[in-house]
């Protein structure tokens, strides 16, 4: 009986990746689309910042603070756009008229020419942190090579920056983004795919055909979901390569552990898919239903963009029911910090439950269905 | 035995009755026709005999097990072909018979003489390697009862197979009808087209989810009994058939082609005579004028009517 199921659930896994493979569309949608999509949200989140807007609060009034300001204007990255002063600066950044503000405090002249250490404020508007970090790099940079010019050899640089950072105080970097793309753009294309392919059975008047053979619930699912699986894991793994080739990705933990944690996530998202397709009658609602089910949480609740440490408490309880929220912990711990599984395991583990109730909801709901 | 059995079979979809205690019996290797105008029930009827639909009353025995108690042994006993074309349209004609034979658990023998059967009875050798989707409808057709019957199913339910189909290919799909029963085989069909239910052993009329005539066709016809069809051939149709529906031995007229068809409560001699002097009379130049053999159309139409009211 066992072997009959499995030879079942084998022939409609052959026939779904037949069909997959002559269905371009769909082919597209797994394999081209996530890198695409990568490409797209990572330049757009990369993209080379010039000419920021920064105000200015000069309360020296010397030679070298003029001397600095003028090194912001030509460097070519920043554009003066107002002169501040203690009232004015909260207003300027909150009404995003400026990105940044210089604020140089009196005494850099004295303290640049008796060689005393003083540093120099720069205020940045964190709400899109890549470019906070970029500009950040650039203030760096200007001010670094301005103290070099009073004093070429010194160990600690006469002139430094003290950066404050608003609205977005821990500034998660490009690299922090990317392992939440790369778990956002999986969970929407497996979710997507898998939800799609059962209704379109069901819609087709296929699936009626299917269920006069002595097939059960589970060997047609678990055969269905295969390919979806298979396919999806590659999507996935090109993801990460891609990240990485592109976007400096580093990969300091074990592909092994990388692979576990993405199969457990891909499980959970393919579950999430099925109970839509048992949910939905029609293509258009199971598309809809498996958009608003995958892009909405892995977006908002997952700590992809907003930290879930800020989110207001009814919110954070909600964070513990989106799988995304384990994963994106535990890819970044893996791909960025290179931790091993006995750090990761207690996600990982999440995953497991999630996939579990989640896929014990789908066939249930689908078992009512079938008989 | 019968093959099929059942009785007062009802399904309600909310406050409306798509089957009304449906009862009748099919023997074994008949070809039993359901007969009805759209939304009368058959495919309602046919679903719930398949274990695909719940009954909301009523039983049905199919291959001597209960519908209702065990719908996966009936499914494993019988072939069912959906009034929807449903077969995979992206697969190629071989793929889709190797998938239905993989759901059925067909074995690699059984698998490699069933799939040379099928692809021999339907004609489509030659159309392996086509997809299913640039098949023309009478091939599609053959290949979706061919993917019916791969398990060799000693009972068969054929929804509409032959709608929107030409009448060539029409013709072709009712001899492996004709073939299946000849080897024993059980086949209920529904249809619209009324000289295919001449191919039928017998005919179930079904109306407004009701039964409403059961037999073989002479049978239905002879209901006609102790009244006679005047097949009326006139200059104008239409003054005659005003005439023919003053008359009060006039049960009811209708249009048959360029003919009007009169159901009289007479023997056909004197209904004939009276017919042409009442027509002479009333001015309408009669052509030809005679009794005729009711056809399945009339008789569908007496029963819709009579049923209607
Ligand atoms: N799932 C359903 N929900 C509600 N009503 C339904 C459902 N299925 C069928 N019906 C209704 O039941 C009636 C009978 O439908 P059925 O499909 O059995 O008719 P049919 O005789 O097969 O018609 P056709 O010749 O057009 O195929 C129709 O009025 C139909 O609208
Ligand atoms: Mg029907």
């Amino acid at each position: 009986m066992r072997t009959t199921n499995g030879m079942k659930a084998l022939a409609v896994a052959r026939k779904e990746l037949r069909q997959i493979v002559r269905d371009r569309r769909t082919l597209v949608i797994l394999l081209v689309l996530p890198v695409f999509f990568l490409l797209l949200y990572g330049y757009a989140l990369n993209w080379d910042i010039r000419h920021v807007r920064i105000a200015v609060d000069d309360r020296d009034h010397s030679a070298e603070s003029r001397s600095l300001v003028s090194a912001f204007v030509n460097s070519g990255y920043f554009d003066l756009a107002a002169a501040a002063d203690d009232r004015t600066i909260r207003t300027l950044l909150d009404r995003s008229e400026v990105r940044a503000i210089l604020i140089i405090p009196s005494g850099l002249g004295r303290a640049v020419r008796t060689a005393r250490p003083i540093a120099v404020q720069v205020l940045l508007n964190g709400d899109n942190a890549n470019t906070a970090t970029t500009v950040m790099s650039y203030a760096l940079t200007i001010v670094r090579s301005e103290s070099a010019r009073y004093q070429p050899t010194a160990a600690q640089p006469l002139v430094s920056v003290e950066p404050r950072i608003w609205y977005n105080p821990e500034l998660r970097s490009t690299l922090f983004l990317v392992p939440g793309l790369i778990a956002y753009i999986t969970m929407i294309t497996a979710v997507v795919s898998t939800a799609l392919s059962i209704v379109r059975e069901k819609e087709r008047g296929t699936m009626e055909q299917v269920r006069m053979a002595p097939i059960d619930a589970g060997p047609f699912v678990v055969g269905k979901t295969i390919p979806y699986f298979a396919i999806s894991l590659v999507s996935a793994l090109g993801i990460v390569i891609a990240a990485m080739a592109l976007f400096g990705m580093p990969m300091r933990g074990s592909w092994l552990v990388l692979l576990l944690a993405l199969s457990l996530f891909l499980i959970g998202a393919l579950g999430i898919g099925l109970f839509i397709s048992s949910v939905a009658d029609t293509q258009q609602v199971a598309f809809q239903a498996a958009m608003l089910a995958s892009f909405l949480p892995t977006f908002m609740l997952s700590g992809f963009i907003f930290p879930i440490s800020s989110m207001p408490p009814f919110l954070q309880v909600v964070t513990y029911a989106v799988p995304a929220r384990y994963f994106l912990r535990a890819l970044r711990a893996i791909v960025l910090k290179g931790t091993g599984i006995e750090t990761v395991w207690q996600d990982l583990a999440a995953l497991v439950g999630f996939g579990l109730a989640v896929l014990t909801l789908a066939a249930v709901r689908l078992r009512r269905q079938w008989s | 035995m019968s093959a099929i059995s059942v009785h007062d079979l009802t399904r309600r979809f909310g406050d409306f009755v798509a089957v009304d205690r449906l009862t009748f019996e099919v023997r074994e290797g008949e070809i039993f026709g359901f007969l009805g105008s759209n939304g009368a029930g058959k495919s309602t009827a046919i679903r719930m005999m398949c274990g695909l639909l719940k009954p909301s009353g009523g039983t049905a025995t199919v291959g001597g097990i209960d519908v209702g108690r065990d719908p996966e042994g009936v499914k494993r006993r019988i072939g069912y072909m959906s009034q929807r074309f449903s077969l995979y349209e992206r697969l190629t004609v071989d793929q889709n018979i190797r998938f239905f034979a993989g759901i059925y658990g067909l074995r690699r023998d059984r698998l490699e003489t069933r799939r040379r059967f099928v692809l021999e009875m339907s004609g489509l050798q030659s159309r392996e390697h086509v997809r299913a989707a640039d098949l023309a409808g009478g091939w599609r057709q053959r290949l979706g009862l061919g993917c019916a019957i791969l398990h060799e199913p000693p009972i068969v339910f054929l929804d509409e197979p032959t709608g929107g189909v030409d009448p060539v290919s029409r013709r072709e799909f009712w001899r492996l009808i004709d073939g299946l029963s000849a080897r024993g085989v059980t086949v209920l069909v529904t249809t619209h087209y009324l000289d295919e239910a001449e191919h039928c052993h017998r005919v179930a009329i079904i109306h407004g989810g009701r039964l409403a005539a059961l037999g073989t066709t002479a049978e239905l016809k002879r209901a006609f009994h102790g009244r006679t069809i005047i097949e009326v051939h006139a200059g104008r149709p239409v003054d005659a058939m005003r005439l023919l529906d003053d008359m009060p031995d006039v049960e009811k007229t209708s249009v048959f082609g360029t003919a009007v068809h009169a159901v009289v409560s007479m023997k056909p001699g004197e209904a004939a005579r009276t017919i042409r002097e009442r027509l002479e009379g009333g001015g309408v130049a009669v052509t030809r004028l005679g009794p005729v053999e009711p056809s399945l159309e009339d008789v569908f139409l007496d029963v819709a009517e009579r049923a209607t009211q």
